[in-house]
């Protein structure tokens, strides 16, 4: 199929209906708001359910509902409805059914504003709701790769009957850029043997999130971990730019990973061994291979739109052998090369002449 | 005595059946189970009432329930059909998401007065308003029994609860909410009704109108609801027998029996 010109938030919502998504369930919020339109004439013109919910609290237990029933379900939101999506998410993830988010984030904390942010790192990385799990955490750099991410969020969904988020900051889903579409996935028409089809020849099946022993929910917490284990054997995606001679790396994921590799052809120009190091999966996050990138390189700079969120990982995962600094902006405001540069050489001026220079960074 | 001296076969003295005749049986759509309800609680019966329906209706291999936050929160596992649990308040939008993707099931959400009027309220009344071909059974005991006793949405003025010791002053903690009222006036709600646990006669008028409120369904008229005043005499601090007559004496005089809305395609039986 040849290139055509997509909207970020259009895109996303053609690439789920062509991944299989059979129902979708949302909430306007801005800057994600033209999916849900999408959907709202798409769906229905292919015959699938679009439902505009009363919010996004209606809306995940809409997608929680139809998960039962072992359907092929998304919804899609921004920071401060996903917020208020986090009570449904945890009971999704207890229940172990499929379910695909996407997140086109904002500036906040609160109402915030409505332009790109990467400030939900934490929310979706480290939990998006109550109790020990980890949802699947996606995070393309440009349109091409959202859609073709896209197009694995249902298999990664049932594969492991876990929540798939597909996260992007507001740019993501603003933007205009050529894509390819994939074709339509096919699927198989019946329905897994847990779901909620009706007790036809079968005894009931029954799904719920209660446990009261404590003995039978330590069972299920630790199977939600052991699946966690498989996830990060199995899921991890990244990507790497100029790191094979690198001496400095940058560490920055979604638009900003794009953004960095500006930075790094202007200080390789410059005669810098900069690499750039975009973890795709935030969780499970390549941490093999940015642990083996952090024993070869002298420092490790970590940009993103937030006040240093990834950048907590990025010091447990290096065990801060080398100098890791940041730089960011937030409220709306995006990192670029201008604002890279200086705190790539503020870094480097830290590990050649330690004594004359701040212990760390900031923007 | 050692295990091995303990006799292992019994053989009950099979009753003589011949000439007999089946007149009462336990519901195939009810699981054959213990509950955990209190004695006294009115609960079974209500889950009774709706196995029979499902059973009469002859859709027990097609019914997928939702059960609530609250002392229902195991009501999927006394059913013998397919069941799941939502959380507090959002069984009506669980419902709705199954029964938008199934629209052949009969879906049905089972919810305490907590869960459905006061956490749950948004989410029962968008229900309403798109609607949805569901059917709501709202069991309404005054209290949030699961947690305690602690004040409700629904607790009559001057009842005296565990977060209301002084008993309920409307001028602090305001009044009884009539959910089922304001339901019924929306187009979306095609039948509600209110009706009791207090008697054999309001517990025959229940099923009947628990059957109207899955027919509402079945026929695609809109979401039925029935709102069911049941007894919680360990949170009322009641024996059994005076449960009942709490209902009779200071339940019945706040929340008025009877059906609000009925579908004509409803009324024609």
């Amino acid at each position: 199929m040849a290139k055509e010109l997509w909207k970020g938030n259009e895109a996303l919502a053609e690439a789920a209906i062509r991944a299989g998504a059979e129902a979708y369930f949302g909430y306007p919020i801005t800057p994600q708001t033209e999916l849900l339109e999408y959907m709202s004439r798409r769906m229905p013109e292919l015959g699938r359910v679009f439902l505009q919910a009363e919010s996004e609290i209606g809306a995940i237990n809409m997608v929680y509902g139809a998960a039962c029933a072992g359907v092929r379900v998304l919804s899609s939101s921004s920071s401060p409805g996903i917020s208020l999506m986090q009570e449904g998410l945890s009971y999704i993830a207890a229940s172990e059914v499929p379910a695909v988010l996407v997140n086109i984030m904002r500036g906040g904390p609160g109402l915030g504003n409505i332009q790109p942010s990467q400030g939900d790192y934490f929310q979706m990385v480290k939990s998006s709701g109550h109790g020990d799990y980890h949802a699947i955490v996606l995070a393309p750099s440009t349109l091409q790769e959202a859609v073709d991410l896209m197009q694995i969020t249902f298999e990664l969904a049932f594969k492991y009957r876990h929540i798939v988020t597909l996260i992007g900051d507001g740019t993501l889903g603003q933007m205009m850029e050529p894509v390819e579409m994939p074709p339509f996935k096919e699927w198989p028409e019946e329905r897994p043997a847990w779901a909620l089809t009706g007790a036809k020849d079968r005894p009931p099946n029954r799904i719920s999130s209660l446990y009261l022993g404590a003995e039978r929910l330590e069972a299920l917490n630790l199977r939600l971990q052991r699946k966690l284990d498989e996830i990060r054997q199995n899921e991890v995606r990244y990507e790497t730019m100029m790191t094979d001679d690198a001496e400095y790396l940058i560490v920055a994921f979604g638009t900003v990973g794009r953004i960095a590799q500006s930075a790094v052809r202007k200080a390789r120009a410059a005669g810098l061994k900069v690499g750039l190091f975009r973890p795709i999966t935030l969780c499970p996050y390549p941490e093999q291979q940015l642990e083996a990138l952090s024993r070869q390189v002298k420092g490790i700079l970590v940009t993103e739109m937030n006040a240093g969120q990834m950048l907590e990982d990025v010091r447990r995962i290096s065990r801060e052998r080398v100098p890791v600094q940041f730089v960011g902006r937030m409220g709306g405001m995006i990192p670029l090369p201008d604002d890279m540069l200086p705190a790539l050489h503020k870094l480097i001026e830290t590990v050649e002449h330690p004594q004359s220079s701040p212990a760390a960074v900031l923007a | 005595m050692t295990i091995d001296t303990i006799p292992t076969q019994i053989t009950p003295a099979t009753p003589d059946l011949s000439g007999m005749q089946l007149v009462y049986q336990a519901p195939e759509a009810l699981a054959d189970t213990q509950t955990h309800y209190c004695p006294g609680c009115t609960h079974g019966i209500i889950h009774r009432l709706i196995a029979e329906v499902i059973d009469e209706l002859g859709v027990r291999e097609r019914t997928i329930g939702v059960a609530p936050v609250g002392c229902a929160v195991f009501a999927y596992e006394y059913f013998n059909f397919d069941g799941t649990e939502a959380a507090h308040g959002r069984a009506p939008a669980m419902a709705t998401g199954i029964k938008r993707v199934a629209p052949d099931k009969i879906v049905f959400t089972y919810q305490g007065d907590g869960d459905i009027a006061s956490i749950g309220g948004n989410e029962i009344l968008a229900a309403c308003v798109r609607g949805e071909k569901i059917t709501v059974i709202f069991v309404n005991n005054a209290v949030y029994g699961m947690t305690g006793g602690q004040m409700a949405p629904t607790t009559p003025p001057g009842m005296v609860t565990t977060s209301s010791p002084l008993g309920r002053d409307v001028e602090l903690q305001g009044y009884p909410i009539h959910l089922t009222e304001m339901l019924a006036m929306m187009p979306g709600v095609a039948y509600a009704a209110r009706r009791s646990m207090h008697s054999v006669a309001e517990i025959k008028r229940a099923k009947k109108s628990i059957r109207k409120a899955f027919e509402a369904q079945l026929q695609g008229l809109g979401l039925g609801i029935v709102e069911i005043l049941s007894a919680c005499p360990i949170n009322w601090r009641l024996d059994p027998s005076n449960a009942l007559d709490f209902i009779r004496h200071t339940m019945l005089p706040v929340y008025p029996l009877g059906e609000f809305k009925v579908h004509e395609a409803l009324q024609k039986r």
